[in-house]
C-alpha cells in the first residue's frame, strides 16, 4: 500500500498540521511516512501545501507530481493541483470560496463543508480535523484509534485537553462528506 | 451595490483627489503584510525624493530582509546588496558618483547584526549617504527570529521564552552609537504607526536628503516600526504594543543635528 | 517501541546534536535551516546537558566562535545555508589549516547570490572542492533521509575528531524541511573538562597546566618550507581518509544496464525513476555516494565496466558529474541531468533524460 496525498490551502488553515497528524497516524501503524511542506515567505498569508506519503515500503521521492488524493481548500490550490490527481484517484474539497469547481470525470470527487461546520462549532481550529474526518471516511488509510494516538503525539502536552474536541470534529467530517462524482 | 457609490475613475473625474501615490512608487503590489510599516516608510522616502527633484540622480540600495524587494517598489535606480553590506555598497556608489544622491534602506538584522561593521564604518568615514533604518525588533523575513534590537523579555522564534539578557545580551541602541561618531551630521529616531508621526518622519527624511546635497556627512534616520507577523499580533495590537513598549526603549526624536 | 519521532531534517540535526553531547552550537538564522537554531532555543539544552547555544550576529562571527571553541577541544558545530556558508568559508579554511575538529551543516538553497530559498545541490563545488583558500579538504557527508541527518551528526564528529579535520553535512532544502520517521540515538554524556584535557590536551588550548608545553592554535607559517611541510602532513592525512572513509550505498546494482549516480534528495528521486524504468523494462541501478569527499571513485570505476552508460543526477548545472567523469576515465558515456536554481527534477524527467541522453543518445 502506498498513498500519496497533497493537502493545499491558505496558510493558517491548518494544512501543515493536518498532514503531520496523518503522518503520525501512519507511524502508529508502523508504516513509512514522509511530510514535505512548501516553505518560505509564501506561507505568510499566501498558499501553503504539504505532500504526505504513507507506505508499507521505503519511500523514494518525497516530492510529488501526481497524487492518489488531493485535499483542496482554496481556489488557487484547485487551479494548481486538480490536474495532478492520478486517474481513478480522489479529489476532496471544501466548496467554500470555490468558484471554479473540478471538472474531471476520471477521478472520484467529494466535498465537505469544513468552513461552515467549523463555524457551527464556533471554533475555526476544528476546520482541518473536519476535513481530515471526511478524508478518512472515504479512504480509511489509518485506523481511528491510531489517528487519536497520532494527534496525541503531534500536539504538545499542554494542548492535550483539545483532543476530545478534535475527535468530535473528525466525526463531524465523517458524517458530512458528500459524493460528487464516483467512478 | 448602492447607486451612489462612486468608482475610482468617477472620483478622479470629479477632481476631488485627496491623495495621489508618488510616481516614484511603482504599481507593483507590495509584498508586505497588511499593517506593516515598511510600506509607509517606502512611500515617504520616495515622496521626499520626488519633492526634492532628485529622481534622476538617486541610486538606492536594498538590503536583505523583508524589504529585499524594495527595488520592485521604489521607482529609481536601485541595487540589491548582500545581507548587511548595503553601507559598503553605497560607499562604492557614492565614491565614484559623488554628485548622486545615495541611500540605503535596511532592517535591524541587516544593519545592526550582520552589517554592524559596515554601518559603523560608513558612518565613521562620514560617507555622504542617507541611511534609512527600519527597526522592528525582529527578523521579519526569515520568520521572526530574535534581532539585536529585540526587547528584553520579548518572544521570538529563537528566544521562545523571551529574550534573556544574561544569555543573549542587551537590545542594541545602534542609533545612539551612530550619533557619537563625528562622521554623522544628522541622526534621528522616528516612527510611522500614526498619521502625525508619519508627517514628522517624512520631514526628518527630507532634512536628511537635503543635508546630503550639502555634502556634510552621513545622515541616519531610524524608523521604529512593527512586525505583526513576527510578533504574532494583529496589526492593531502590534501598533499598540509598539507604542507602549518599543518607544520606551527607543525614544523618538533627534539625537544629533 | 524504539524512540521513533516524526521530525524535520533540521530538527533531527538539532536533537541529535544534544544527544551526541555536543558542547556548543553557534549559528545565524537563514532559510531553509533556521529550524536548527529554533529547535535548540526551544529545547533549552543548557538545562538538559549544559550545551551552549548562541545566536551570533553573523555567520562570520558564528564560524569564528566555532574556531575558538573547537580549539579548546570541545565538540562544537554550526549550521547555515548557501549564502551563509559562503561567508563562513574564510573561517572554514582557518579551521582546516589549524586542524580543528568541528561539524558544519549546509542545508543548500539555490544560487548564485541571494538566489532562492528553494532546494538545490549547487554547493557541491564550494564544499567538496574547497570554497575557502588553500589546499584543504572537508569530510563531506550527504544524507538522503531525515534519519541520516540525525545519524551523521555523531558520525561527523567521530570522523572530525579521529582526523582532527572539519566535517560537513551537505544537505538541501528538501531533506532539511521534510519530516520523516527518525529513531534517535540515546543521550551521550558531554565530556568533562578533565577528560577533554586528557584526550586532547596534546594540542587543544585547555590552559597550560602541570608544566606541559603551551599549545598554540594557528594556521600561520612564515617560512614557506615549514608551510610546505604542514601541507604535506595535511595531504598525507587526506590520503589516509580517502583510503579508509569512503561510504556509499548501491541500489539495484546487481546487474544493471544503466547507472544513476546521485546523492541526497536527488538519489531519492532516482530511486523512483528506477521503479518507473523497471515498468518500461529498463534495468537501471543507483550508486549513492554518502561521502562526497572522500569520493567513491573506485566503486564508480568498477561499475562503469558493467553498464552501458551513466547518468549523473544533481540539482545543479553539473558539478559532481566532473568527479564521476574522472572516476570513469572514459570507460563509458557519462552525462549530467538536473534542474537547478531551486527547481527539483521529477522522476519522470529523470527517466526521460536517461532515455534521451544515455539510452538513445
Ligand atoms: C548571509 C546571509 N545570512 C542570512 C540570511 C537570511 N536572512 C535573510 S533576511 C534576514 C534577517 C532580516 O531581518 P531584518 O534586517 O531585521 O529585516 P526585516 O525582515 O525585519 O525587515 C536573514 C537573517 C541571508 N539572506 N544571508
Ligand atoms: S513579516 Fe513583519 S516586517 Fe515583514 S512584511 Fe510582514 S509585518 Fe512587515
Ligand atoms: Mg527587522
Amino acid at each position: 500500500m502506498t498513498e500519496e496525498i497533497i493537502i493545499a490551502g491558505f496558510g493558517g488553515q491548518g494544512v501543515l498540521s493536518m498532514g503531520k497528524i496523518l503522518a503520525y497516524s501512519g507511524i502508529m501503524e508502523n508504516k513509512e511516512v514522509s511530510w514535505m511542506p512548501s516553505y518560505g515567505p509564501e506561507m505568510r498569508g499566501g498558499t501553503a501545501n504539504v505532500a504526505v506519503i504513507i507506505s508499507d515500503e521505503r519511500i523514494s521521492s518525497p516530492i510529488l507530481q501526481n497524487f492518489d488524493t488531493a485535499i483542496i481548500l482554496n481556489q488557487q490550490s484547485m487551479d494548481k493541483f486538480e490536474s495532478g490527481v492520478k486517474p481513478g484517484g480522489l479529489l476532496l474539497y471544501d466548496p467554500n470560496g470555490i468558484i471554479r469547481h473540478p471538472s474531471r470525470k476520471d477521478i472520484n470527487i467529494y466535498t465537505v463543508e469544513g468552513a461552515a461546520e467549523a463555524a457551527k462549532q464556533k471554533s475555526s481550529k476544528t476546520f482541518n480535523m473536519i476535513i481530515l474526518g471526511a478524508y478518512l471516511k472515504i479512504k480509511p488509510v489509518v485506523k481511528m484509534d491510531n489517528v487519536l494516538k497520532g494527534l496525541k503525539k503531534s500536539l504538545p502536552e499542554r494542548h492535550h485537553h483539545l483532543i476530545p474536541m478534535n475527535e468530535k470534529a473528525i466525526k463531524i467530517g465523517m458524517d458530512k462528506v458528500k459524493e460528487v462524482n464516483k467512478l | 451595490m448602492a447607486e451612489n457609490i462612486l468608482t475610482p475613475e468617477e472620483i478622479i473625474k470629479r477632481g476631488e483627489l485627496v491623495f495621489k501615490k508618488t510616481k516614484l512608487m511603482t504599481d507593483n503590489e507590495l509584498s508586505y503584510c497588511p499593517g506593516c510599516g515598511h510600506g509607509v516608510a517606502h512611500r515617504i522616502t520616495m515622496e521626499v525624493i520626488e519633492e526634492l527633484g532628485l529622481e534622476e540622480k538617486t541610486i538606492g540600495v536594498a538590503p536583505v530582509g523583508c524589504s529585499v524587494l524594495a527595488y520592485e517598489f521604489m521607482n529609481v535606480d536601485m541595487q540589491e546588496a548582500a545581507h548587511g553590506r548595503a553601507p559598503a555598497v553605497a560607499t562604492g556608489i557614492k565614491r565614484v558618483y559623488p554628485d548622486k544622491t545615495v541611500f540605503t534602506y535596511q532592517g535591524d538584522g541587516d544593519l545592526a547584526a550582520i552589517g554592524t561593521a559596515e554601518t559603523l564604518h560608513a558612518c565613521n568615514r562620514g560617507e555622504n549617504i542617507t541611511i534609512i533604518f527600519i527597526n522592528n525588533g525582529i527578523y521579519g523575513m526569515t520568520g521572526g527570529q530574535m534581532a539585536p534590537t529585540t526587547l528584553p523579555g520579548m518572544k521570538s522564534s529563537t528566544s521562545p521564552y523571551g529574550r534573556d539578557i544574561n544569555m543573549m545580551g542587551h537590545p542594541l541602541k545602534i542609533t545612539e552609537l551612530i550619533a557619537m561618531l563625528p562622521g554623522t551630521v544628522y541622526v534621528t529616531r522616528q516612527a510611522v504607526h500614526k498619521p502625525g508621526l508619519v508627517r514628522k518622519a517624512k520631514k526628518a527624511i527630507k532634512k536628511a536628503f537635503e543635508l546630503q546635497q550639502e555634502n556634510k556627512g552621513t545622515t541616519f534616520v531610524e524608523i521604529v516600526s512593527n512586525c505583526n507577523s513576527g510578533w504574532k499580533m494583529t496589526p492593531v495590537d502590534a501598533n499598540n504594543w509598539l507604542d507602549k513598549h518599543m518607544l520606551d526603549y527607543y525614544p523618538l526624536g533627534d539625537l544629533k543635528g | 517501541m524504539e524512540d521513533v519521532k516524526l521530525m524535520k531534517g533540521n530538527e533531527a540535526v538539532a536533537e541529535a546534536a544534544i544527544r551526541a553531547g555536543v558542547d556548543a552550537y553557534f549559528g545565524y538564522p537563514i532559510t531553509p535551516q533556521s529550524e536548527v537554531i529554533e529547535y535548540l532555543m526551544a529545547e533549552e539544552p543548557h538545562k538538559r546537558t549544559g550545551m551552549v547555544v548562541l545566536q551570533a550576529e553573523s555567520e562570520l562571527a558564528a564560524i569564528n566562535m566555532v574556531y575558538g571553541a573547537a580549539a579548546c577541544g570541545k565538540k562544537v558545530m554550526t549550521s547555515s545555508s548557501s549564502p551563509g556558508i559562503s561567508l563562513k568559508q574564510e573561517g572554514i579554511s582557518y579551521i582546516a589549516g589549524s586542524e580543528l575538529p568541528c561539524l558544519i551543516v549546509d542545508v543548500v538553497r539555490g544560487g548564485p547570490g541571494l538566489g532562492t530559498i528553494q532546494p538545490s545541490q549547487a554547493d557541491y563545488f564550494q564544499m567538496v572542492k574547497g570554497g575557502g583558500h588553500g589546499d584543504y579538504r572537508l569530510i563531506v557527508l550527504a544524507p538522503s533521509t531525515v534519519q541520516e541527518m540525525a545519524d551523521f551528526v555523531e558520525l561527523g564528529f567521530e570522523l572530525a575528531f579521529k582526523y582532527r579535520n572539519p566535517a560537513l553535512i551537505l544537505s538541501d532544502g528538501v531533506i532539511g524541511q521534510m519530516m520523516e520517521k527518525v529513531v534517535l540515538p540515546p543521550q551521550k554524556e558531554r565530556l568533562g573538562d578533565e577528560e577533554i584535557d586528557k584526550r586532547y590536551g596534546s594540542w587543544a588550548t585547555t590552559g597550560k597546566k602541570n608544566g606541559r608545553e603551551r599549545n598554540i592554535i594557528t594556521s600561520l607559517e612564515l617560512k614557506p618550507e615549514r608551510q610546505e611541510a604542514h601541507n604535506l602532513h595535511l595531504q598525507a592525512k587526506y590520503k589516509e581518509i580517502s583510503e579508509k572513509e569512503v561510504r556509499l550505498e548501491k541500489i539495484n546494482c546487481e546487474n544493471p544496464d544503466y547507472l544513476f549516480v546521485a546523492y541526497g534528495s536527488s538519489a531519492r528521486i532516482c530511486q523512483k525513476a528506477i521503479q518507473l524504468a523497471e515498468e518500461k523494462g529498463i534495468k537501471a541501478g543507483l550508486l549513492r555516494p554518502i561521502t562526497l569527499w572522500p569520493f567513491p571513485s573506485k566503486e564508480i570505476n568498477k561499475l562503469a565496466e558493467q553498464v552501458k552508460g551513466i547518468l549523473v543526477v544533481e540539482m545543479s548545472a553539473g558539478q559532481m558529474v566532473e568527479d564521476v567523469k574522472l572516476a570513469v576515465n572514459g570507460k563509458v558515456k557519462v552525462e549530467h541531468f538536473g534542474r537547478f536554481g531551486g527547481m527539483v527534477h521529477s522522476p519522470d524527467e529523470v527517466l526521460e533524460a536517461l532515455e534521451t541522453k544515455i539510452i538513445g543518445g
